[in-house]
């Protein structure tokens, strides 16, 4: 089988409208973090990174393409057409669009909407980016809770491996809206602090913002700097619950197995840990207890959400594309929001950005419905 | 073009009826919704799920028209079964979705509840049939705009040919409040039916 890589890729977050600009302020331990005070979106203040409105018009207008469009399809296809160009491929018949995202355009169903409710479709979503991009082929739309962006990696992959399509560019995002912190507020899920994945003091997630889009392809030539070589992946259902993560993590568990298993790789060889962390009670331990069953407590080991929230859809992706940048920098992040030990299993959380020399590392995900994903890189350059 | 894989069973539940290898093996033609029919169902099946009752009209539509081909199946929960799921439809959860928005959009009728928005994502159907059959195996839930047999095809047999799943329960589960229709199949490495394009196509059609 041919090998697959991440190529190009491009992070829209509060933090910057390219993954460089992002990593730099990951790097100087910047979050997008905000405290909001909106009772027309929650009764109560919340924080949360929201991309600034003017800044996805500004970046869009940038394009030239006329139409109506979201506020969504705009960044998506803003950051979208950003690695297209980049890669300089030409979209045919043998390239593949995934988008990744658990609720697409749900800010239409507020009385207030300009929009048609027709748009809340997420088939309506796929054939507006597919057709202002140029695509050949129908967007697959994955919609798998939280994991959907490492998902939709793995499925690139199995795509590309199956002689489907030698492409496949994946853009993969999500809103803060009313609609999801109303829902997150309902489970008492929220934090009324910045959050603290696996910290003692931990009392729940951020929701944020974020686009992420990269191109994953056979093609080994013109690859960018930070490209990796996607090693395994697999995924897991916890078969326990549907709204929380099983007690002995098992799911999760046996995702990692699945990618460790079709990489070739054994705890021994990994050197990071790109996490899931929500900073909820159960997740975090949840993940503590599956990385400690695999051996795998001594990794260093971050979660991404004190920089951009939980982004749900976009998560899994944007947290890849900094691992990407982890690895070409020889750089682990520090894990932002993080102060004592606060799982019953020990973890090497990354508490200073420190550079070392890294080769290979795994992005885990787990999400509503007992959904658990894992994948597995390995740098190229 | 001939297929490694097989189409082992499949179920249709539409129109008040459901329809198990093409011949129909339960009927309610007086139940006034899909709601009501389901209950009935339930009931006649005597699946023995008790959140069922509790679960979103998607989540139902998926569990019964799955526990037909499951059942079928005699899978003995002590041993691991390896049967990927892989559904697909055109309106998400969007009639949950509507359920949740209807209950945040005015200040004074304002009652947002974790029962309903956890059902506010297609792939809980998924969840529930895996904690229903004990099944810790792969999932993935893909929106199109209609049937999309290509894509369940290359993707299941994606996940067989490379070992991820022993057997894939493909399908499409559509609804939207108003309508519904349910087609799930089980791919595997026996069955009477060839895995093809044109083969899904014609059962999906019967």
């Amino acid at each position: 089988m041919s090998k697959v890589y991440l190529s190009y890729n491009n992070i829209t977050s509060p933090l910057g409208f390219d993954s460089e600009t992002v990593v730099k302020n990951i790097h100087h331990q910047k979050s997008g973090l905000r405290l909001i005070n909106d009772k027309n979106i929650l009764p109560v203040p919340f924080y949360s990174a929201i991309i600034p409105s003017k800044d996805v018009s500004n970046d869009f207008e940038r394009l030239n393409i006329s139409g109506d469009f979201t506020r969504l399809e705009k960044m998506m296809i803003s950051s979208l057409s950003k690695v297209i160009k980049a890669s300089n491929k030409p979209l045919t018949d043998r390239t593949g669009l995934i988008i990744s995202t658990t609720k697409g355009n749900i800010d239409v169903l507020d009385k207030n909407s300009t929009f048609s409710k027709e748009r809340a479709n997420l088939s309506t979503l796929g054939k507006v980016i597919k057709n202002t991009l140029g695509f050949k082929n129908e967007t697959i739309v994955v919609s798998n809770a939280c994991v959907s962006g490492i998902l939709s990696v793995a499925i690139a992959k199995r795509y590309i491996n199956q002689g489907i399509y030698d492409d496949v560019f994946i853009v993969s995002g999500d809103m803060v809206t009313k609609f999801i912190l109303t829902g997150f507020n309902s489970f008492q899920a929220l934090s009324d602090t910045l959050c603290k994945p696996y910290d003692k003091d931990r009392t729940g997630v951020n929701i944020g913002e974020a686009i992420a889009s990269v191109l994953v392809t056979n093609d080994k030539n013109e690859l960018p700097n930070e490209a990796v070589v996607i090693l395994g992946e697999g995924a897991s259902n916890d078969a326990n619950h549907i709204s929380g993560p099983s007690r002995t993590g098992e799911g999760l568990c046996r995702s990692i197995e699945s990618a460790c298993k079709e990489a070739k790789v054994t705890s021994s060889d990994i050197d990071y840990i790109s996490a899931h962390g929500t900073a909820t009670l159960f997740n975090d331990e949840t993940e503590a207890i599956a990385f400690n069953k695999l051996d795998m407590g001594d990794i260093p080991l971050n979660s991404l959400k004190g920089y951009f929230g939980h982004t749900l859809g976009a998560s899994g992706l944007v947290e890849t594309i900094i691992g990407m940048h982890s690895l070409y920098n020889n750089t682990l992040y520090a894990s932002l929001g993080f102060d004592k030990h606060g799982t019953s299993k020990p973890l090497n959380i990354i508490t200073k950005t420190t550079t070392k020399p890294l080769d290979i590392f795994i992005k885990t995900a787990s999400g509503f419905g007992g959904c658990n994903t894992a994948a597995i890189f390995k740098k190229i350059k | 073009m001939k297929s490694e894989f097989r189409i082992k069973s499949f179920c249709h539940v539409k129109n008040n009826t459901i329809s198990f290898n093409g011949s129909v093996i339960y009927e309610n033609l007086e139940s006034p919704d899909f709601l009501a029919f389901a209950k009935a169902a339930y009931r006649n099946f005597d699946i023995k799920y008790s959140k069922f009752f509790k679960m979103d009209g998607l989540s139902k539509l998926a569990l019964l028209a799955s526990d037909v081909i499951l059942k079928n199946e005699h899978l003995d929960s002590q041993k691991e079964n390896n049967i990927a799921i892989v559904f697909s439809n055109k309106s998400s959860s969007l009639d949950t979705d509507r359920k949740h928005q209807s209950s945040i959009e005015d200040a004074d009728n304002y009652y947002p509840s974790p029962a309903i928005f956890v059902y506010t994502l297609p792939n809980i159907c998924i969840g529930e049939i895996s904690i229903k059959y004990k099944l810790h195996s792969e999932n993935s839930f893909f929106i199109f705009d209609s049937f999309n047999a290509e894509h369940l095809l290359n993707y299941s047999n994606s996940l067989l040919s490379i070992g991820k799943a022993d057997e894939v329960l493909c399908g499409w589960v559509e609804y939207n409040g108003t309508t519904y229709e349910a087609f799930m199949y089980l791919v595997s490495k026996e069955g009477i039916t060839q895995h093809t394009k044109q083969d899904i196509i014609k059962l999906y059609t019967i």
